[in-house]
């Protein structure tokens, strides 16, 4: 078997023992319609109009999107048409609340009875991938022949720093994961669910396998803690050994990855019609006061969710939307919290500093470290050397932007910087040789 | 709250740099050099600290006349200096010794665009520049004196490689005294046992791994007992432990992966012989490195890792 190649970046799981707490309900929240992977749902709402928590506000636009429901009840205040806020460049419904939190009367748990009404339910439920991905969760769930999947496997490894927010989801909602683990056995047919779970989560671990060992096809598999474990690709190889071949997904060997979070979100809505409007997220880092869990309604701004949290030292100097070795860093407070988002962090200006950039000495760590076998450090010069087609040699689009390279590179080289920028430019290679291709065909 | 810091991912980077780096290099350099001073004598001591001194401040000079940041805080200069002092006989003239240094930093690292752009290893490089140039002082192992002086003495007039070469075992020095370095030659290559200690501080620390070196030792070790040619003496003798430790695992000029690792040794390892057993010099580490330094980039291009789930590349 391969050895991956990873990091041992520091855990800094401080808030695993915090049990999420919910933040108070700020008075405005920010619903971005492009809060998943695919065409961005469509508002049907206008100003003035009264929501309540759970109602639809956008409907899916297509088969690859997903609705977006509302997360507090009040009165849509507007409909911004390019939102310059998040950046996301799709509308987005910005709500005043009221305070109250009125549920919808709409909502109604839906029937199960087959596939088909499974799938509608985690389409209507509005959940997609809660790992970062977000890659609409029913889209990843319909698949043409059920009888080739082999395995689905429950996301829990949880690898990037700091972020405990799924750790408390395998605590505190242990039974729903047991519940999800059945539905998808009942309603797909697939046999063999397995949850895999970093070493350095040994409570998660064992509340797993309480029920895991009393259910016919369903496993724990403790996981090495190396970053990036949680990774889609490497979880598969841990797991099962399989590798996702280029230009493939993981439905193409058998294999279906979901987070653990996405499952349990899944089964609220299937118990009660709530489709996904809060979110468990992690607040840490050296610029917050009292770290810790919270739940927040998705759009809430950051701040509120520092707020929460003591607030924010006055030194702040980052802040990230999601991990330290892949999160995003944030030019302000404002942004609102997104499907996806699983950890708000902050840091001092001390943590925040950029090392100075040295040049490579072409140690090699970069490619010892690397997951996915690549040679990071020649992303770099190609990059500079405008050779898309070198770039293509060199497999720029299987890199995952984890980020394993670049944390370990003596000489602080901003290596996934270069990797966005070649992965441009290769798309833009690629699309003119396409279009010649084209051109060529259509002249003969 | 204004002006957040927004920079790319990751954001937070482990405690490795270049510095740390070329500082762990100088302490494994440490036991050889304190070697070098007791059998060789202080003078060891002062060309060390010559060639050192040198290289940073030409470097430093260098890049301020040029208007470049100076990058002496890397330790990369101080390391060069150090290996090349390592490379030269003891009673080797300062100013000869001064004309390599120019040759290690000028003209073989700045003249490329500085460290990481050089395709030849300065140290080595800057020997063979100074063995063609001052073929005499380069091959004279006497002077100093130091602690085994005496013992030394009975060596001063040359190496085991020539002894070899000329057919003259008998002469050969004990085993011991080659593992200890009590012999000719070079002033910071005949310790094995130091440099032996020195290459496992920085495997244990991860600046180099074993596959250079081993690969090269053991080809030269394996290559000279095929064609009967004290193969043990062979691998304990002339600047191959030197060379394989701490010049074949040079990151600028040696390859990345463990593949190319183990073929640049084995290259090495060979060329080494032949020119050892079939050329006109008695030594061939230098050279041997020199041309697997070239042979690099095309080594690189054929170890290229197949990425994970990747189709052919
Ligand atoms: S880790 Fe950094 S210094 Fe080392 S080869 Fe990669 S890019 Fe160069
Ligand atoms: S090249 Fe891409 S996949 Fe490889 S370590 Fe860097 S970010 Fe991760």
């Amino acid at each position: 078997m391969r050895k991956l190649g990873g990091v041992r970046a520091p855990h800094r799981k401080g808030t695993a023992d915090s049990a999420p707490r919910p933040i108070p309900i700020p008075p405005e929240i920010r619903l971005p319609m492009s809060m998943h992977i695919g065409a961005p749902a469509k508002p049907i709402v206008k100003a003035g109009d009264t929501v309540q928590v759970g109602q639809l506000i956008g409907e899916a636009a297509g088969f690859v999107s997903s609705p977006v429901h509302a997360s507090v009840s009040g009165k849509v205040k507007r409909v911004d048409e390019y939102d310059a806020v998040t950046g996301l460049g799709a509308a987005s419904v910005v709500i005043e609340s009221d305070g109250e939190q009125t549920p919808y009367d709409g909502l109604r748990a839906p029937e199960l009875s087959d596939m088909k009404s499974f799938l509608d339910a985690v389409r209507d439920s509005g959940v997609v991938g809660l790992g970062g991905a977000g890659f609409p969760t029913a889209v990843k769930l319909t698949v043409k022949d059920v009888s080739a999947v082999d395995y689905i496997l429950i996301n829990g490894a949880e690898c990037e720093p700091y972020i405990t927010s799924d750790t408390r989801t395998m605590l505190d909602e242990t039974e729903m994961l047991e519940e999800g683990a059945l539905l998808l056995q009942k309603y797909l047919g697939v046999k063999s669910i397995v949850f895999g779970v970093e070493s350095n989560k040994p409570g998660p671990i064992k509340k797993l396998t309480e029920f895991a060992s009393r259910r016919d096809g369903i496993e724990v598999r403790t996981l090495p803690a190396l970053y990036p474990q949680g990774g889609e690709k490497v979880l598969i190889y841990q797991i099962t050994g399989r590798r996702v071949p280029e230009g493939k997904l993981p439905l193409d060997i058998g294999v279906i990855v979901l987070n653990c979070t996405t499952l349990t979100a899944i089964v609220k809505y299937i118990r009660t019609g709530m489709p996904l409007v809060s979110k468990c997220v992690t607040v840490d880092g050296s610029a917050v006061i009292n770290p810790g869990n919270v739940v927040a309604p998705i759009g809430a701004p950051l701040a509120a969710l520092f707020d929460f949290c003591g607030g924010l030292k006055d030194d702040v100097k980052k802040v990230l939307m999601g991990g330290p070795m892949m999160g995003i860093a944030v030019p302000d407070t404002d942004m609102p919290v997104l499907k996806a988002t699983n950890a708000a962090l902050a840091f001092s200006e001390k943590d925040a500093l950029l090392p100075a950039e040295t040049p490579c000495i072409r140690c090699g760590r970069c490619v010892s470290h690397c997951p996915m076998g690549l040679a990071p450090l020649e992303f770099e010069r190609t990059y500079r050397l405008k050779k898309p087609e070198l770039l293509e040699k060199y497999k720029v689009n299987l890199c995952m932007e984890c980020g394993c390279c670049a944390y370990s590179c003596p000489a602080k080289r901003m290596l996934v910087q270069y990797v966005k920028l070649s992965k441009i430019m290769l798309r833009e290679y690629q699309a003119a040789q396409k279009a010649a291709a084209e051109k060529k065909e259509a002249a003969v | 709250m204004n002006g957040l810091t927004v920079s790319v991912s990751p954001h937070i980077r482990d405690g490795a740099t270049t510095r740390r780096i070329m500082l762990d290099v100088l302490i494994a350099l440490v036991p050889a050099a304190v070697a070098s001073v007791v059998i060789f004598g202080a003078r060891a001591a002062l060309v060390i600290a010559f060639c050192a001194a040198a290289c940073v401040l030409l470097e430093a000079a260098y890049e301020r006349a040029l208007g470049r940041g100076i990058t002496a805080g890397d330790l990369s200069a101080c390391v060069t200096g150090v290996l090349l002092a390592f490379n030269l006989p003891v009673s080797i003239p300062l100013w000869q010794a001064f004309v390599g240094c120019v040759a290690a930093i000028i003209l073989v690292k700045q003249l490329f665009g500085g460290l990481g752009k050089n395709f030849a290893n300065p140290a080595i490089t800057a020997r063979i520049v100074m063995f063609l140039a001052f073929s005499v002082t380069m091959t004279k192992w006497t002077g100093g004196g130091g602690l085994f002086g005496e013992t030394y003495d009975a060596v001063t007039g040359a190496t085991p490689l020539t002894m070899i070469a000329q057919g003259n075992t008998g002469a050969l020095p004990e085993i011991t005294d080659m593992l200890l370095g009590v012999r000719g030659g070079c002033l910071g290559e005949t310790s094995v046992l130091a440099l032996a200690l020195g290459g496992a501080y920085l495997v244990a620390r991860r600046v180099i791994t074993w596959h250079t070196p081993a690969a090269f030792i053991l080809t030269v070790l394996a290559f000279t007992a095929l064609l009967g040619r004290e193969p043990v003496y062979q691998m304990f003798s002339g600047g191959l432990f030197l060379g394989a430790i701490f010049m074949a695992t040079d990151y600028v000029t040696t390859p990345q992966t463990a593949a190319g690792r183990l073929i640049f040794g084995l290259g090495a390892g060979l060329i080494t012989v032949v020119i050892r057993v079939y050329g006109s010099y008695p030594e061939g580490v230098s050279y041997s490195i020199l041309l697997m330094n070239i042979l690099t980039p095309y080594i690189n291009r054929l170890t290229v890792k197949k990425a994970f789930g990747g189709a052919r590349a």
